[in-house]
């Protein structure tokens, strides 16, 4: 450990590559590897005390940290943007305790690390993107007790979110849950996408990137391998739907994608723009050539 | 206009650099040193060290300094220090009956061998504002009593009633490895050991509006304070390549054992029971929070029923950090405009459809 210490000057002296030692990263990829063989299974793990706040991301870093090699190209997301200040200061840590390459680039990363969202630029084989959760367990808010959620879901005991997404309908003629959009994982564990708008679950599914969810908080672990189903709860009468936009982008004019509503004035203005910063950017630029 | 929503770099730069410009005050006031902290604001260092499960008086020190003074905010750094500190082991129980005591009370004898030390206690004064210190004083030193002739023996009150059997015995240290809930995700149920980790680790609060709540009917336990007892005890470990006991130091501890009134059930005979707590340096209101909360946590292993937040051992355990409290309630401040976005679109769709149908009624009945 001391070795790889020397061998990285530029990475932050006195602190392990990647902040965390190695019997730490050791327990988290153990966790992660049993994460992957049993997909969308909440796996415990020994979460640590990181330098950064619980709810700031400490799930996802100690992902991140655990399975960042000194070949790893890094980009973070808040909110599917690389320049808000969480993903900024998230960035920088590991620019500064492991010194690997970062970039904002969708394409050209190898881990995404991401807050409440998917990039719309599609990802490929080889890729990881690891979520920040906030609260892992998708039954939590109709069974508080952790002691009654695990059996339920030994027992692949989903009626209850069945009967509330039901509910919903039933009070609002469809179904009222707009993010953290629950989804049934190969077929067998139902799993909490965190809170990512329900418009990104469609990529979840089939992805050919490897998904890590970490929840720091609440000490757990679980993965989508690649190409794994991934299909969100519905009903034959009620199928799943997205979000749609009436208007393009202002920026860039795509479709399609999710977009920020950003206030302009104080007399209703308003702006609609991409929250994925990279693919406007890129294709701003594009269009300037 | 969509740099300014963003946010950036720049601005987390300059808002590190308006908070260290904040943390130092006016320039003109003399700067705290880290040994002021510790020597004058010790109850707080040892509160920091308590909750940060660390024993370091500078450190808790250092910590308050650079925290402008915010209890969870220093917990919070010697936590994250804490974290990348290698562990060789753990040491030997301390021995709480071989304490140098500075203060021991009990509220149920009113003598007793070693006698009642008051010792450094607000508890008889008056709560009166001395406006004296607010000029530099130099404070009267201390008279010294006769020590007594039982001095240096100073029997846990607990063992004494434990001679008689009026009082469960203290559970047998069967050599299983105590878990440790900094390196095992707590697996429900806690055992008892678990339970006084997190306890001890508790946000002071918390733990002690939970205490207060069983005072309340909130599963009432019939505590008495068997005793309270502040002063240092040495700590020794055991290497395993030299077989016998080494000396570390000594720290400073406050012990709380709580003595609980209990009616028997089919298989014990009626006897107090036992509540425990135990800080860091002085905090004594603390260690007696966390005995209470001990023994009503104690409910279903005692036969009683399970009805109150204190006796939920999922309820307390998964709130009583601070940390993880203050972050998760903290985050909120973080940028949600993706979600708030799915939202706003999913209110103003069910107010269009609400509007529709209003509109509808309006018509049918204009028509009628």
């Amino acid at each position: 450990m001391s070795a790889a210490i020397a061998q990285r000057p530029e990475s932050e002296p006195g602190y392990n590559f990647a902040y965390l030692d190695e019997g730490t990263k050791r327990m988290i990829r153990r966790a992660i590897l049993k994460a992957i063989a049993v997909p969308g299974y909440q796996v415990p793990f020994a979460s640590r005390e990181m330098p950064m706040p619980y709810g700031w991301g400490t799930g996802g870093v100690q992902v991140t940290a655990a399975i960042l090699g000194r070949s790893d190209v890094l980009k973070v997301i808040d909110q599917g943007a690389d320049d808000t200040t969480n993903a900024v200061s998230i960035r920088r840590f590991f620019a500064k305790t492991s010194g690997v390459a970062t970039t904002t680039r969708t394409a050209e990363a190898t881990v995404i690390q991401t807050r409440h969202r998917i990039p719309e630029t599609p990802l490929t084989e080889g890729q990881t993107l690891v979520y920040q959760v906030p609260i892992p367990e998708p039954l939590r808010f109709l069974e508080p007790r952790e002691t009654e959620t695990r059996q339920l879901h030994a027992l692949a005991e989903y009626g209850a979110m069945h009967v509330k997404l039901y509910e919903d309908i039933s009070r609002h003629g469809h179904i009222a849950t707009t993010y953290a959009y629950p989804v049934e994982v190969a077929g067998r564990y139902v799993m909490d996408p965190s809170p990512t708008p329900k418009f990104d679950n469609p990529k979840m599914d089939d992805c050919p990137a490897l998904q890590l969810f970490g929840a720091g908080r609440e000490r757990r672990i679980y993965a989508v391998p690649p190409y794994t189903r991934v299909r969100s709860l519905d009903f034959e009468d009620h199928p799943f739907r997205v979000q749609a936009f009436t208007q393009p982008c202002a920026l860039c004019g795509a479709r399609g994608h999710y977009l920020d509503e950003v206030v302009t004035d104080d007399s209703g203005g308003r702006m609609f723009i991409c929250s994925d910063t990279d693919i406007c950017e890129t294709r701003v630029a594009e269009a300037a050539r | 206009m969509y740099v300014a929503v963003k946010g950036g770099e720049a601005a987390i730069d300059n808002a590190h650099r308006l908070l260290a410009e904040a943390r130092r005050g006016d320039q003109a006031v003399p700067e705290l040193s880290v040994a002021q902290i510790r020597e004058q604001m010790a109850l707080l260092v040892d509160r920091v060290m308590t909750e940060g499960s660390l024993y370091d008086p500078d450190l808790a020190a250092l910590a308050l300094k650079q925290a402008r003074g915010d209890v969870v905010e220093a917990v919070f750094l010697v936590r994250a220090y804490r974290t990348t500190l290698p562990r060789f082991g753990a040491s030997a129980p301390v021995d709480t009956g071989a304490m140098s005591v500075e203060r021991r009370i009990s509220a149920t004898f009113k003598d007793l061998p070693g006698g009642q030390v008051l010792g450094p206690t607000f508890d008889y004064t008056h709560r009166l504002v001395d406006f004296a210190l607010a000029a530099d004083t130099v404070s009267e030193s201390a008279a010294e009593a006769e020590p007594r002739a039982d001095a240096g023996t100073c029997p846990r009150v607990t063992d004494l009633l434990a001679q008689d059997g009026l009082i469960e015995p203290s559970p047998r240290d069967d050599g299983t490895p105590v878990g440790d809930l900094t390196r095992e995700p707590v697996d429900y149920p806690a055992d008892r050991a678990l339970r006084l980790q997190a306890l001890a680790r508790g946000d002071e609060g918390f733990v002690l509006g939970l205490a207060y709540s069983t005072q309340r009917g909130y599963g009432r336990t019939h505590p008495f304070v068997g005793e309270i007892r502040v002063g240092t005890v040495a700590v020794e470990f055991v290497p395993e390549e030299l077989g016998f006991a080494v000396p570390l130091g000594r720290v400073r501890l406050t012990e709380c054992q709580m003595v609980n009134q209990f009616k028997g059930s089919g298989a014990a005979p009626p006897q107090f029971t036992r509540g425990y707590g135990l800080s860091f340096g002085q905090s004594e209101r603390k260690a007696m929070a966390m005995a209470l909360v001990d023994r009503a946590l104690r409910a279903e292993e005692l036969g009683e029923p399970v009805a109150s937040p204190a006796q939920d051992q999922e309820f307390v355990l998964a709130h009583c950090d601070s940390l993880q409290a203050t972050g998760f309630v903290e985050h909120l401040k973080l940028p949600h405009y993706v979600d708030f976005q799915a939202e706003l679109e999913l209110v103003r769709r069910l107010r269009a459809e609400f509007e529709r149908k209003a509109d509808a009624v309006e018509m049918q009945e204009a028509a009628e």
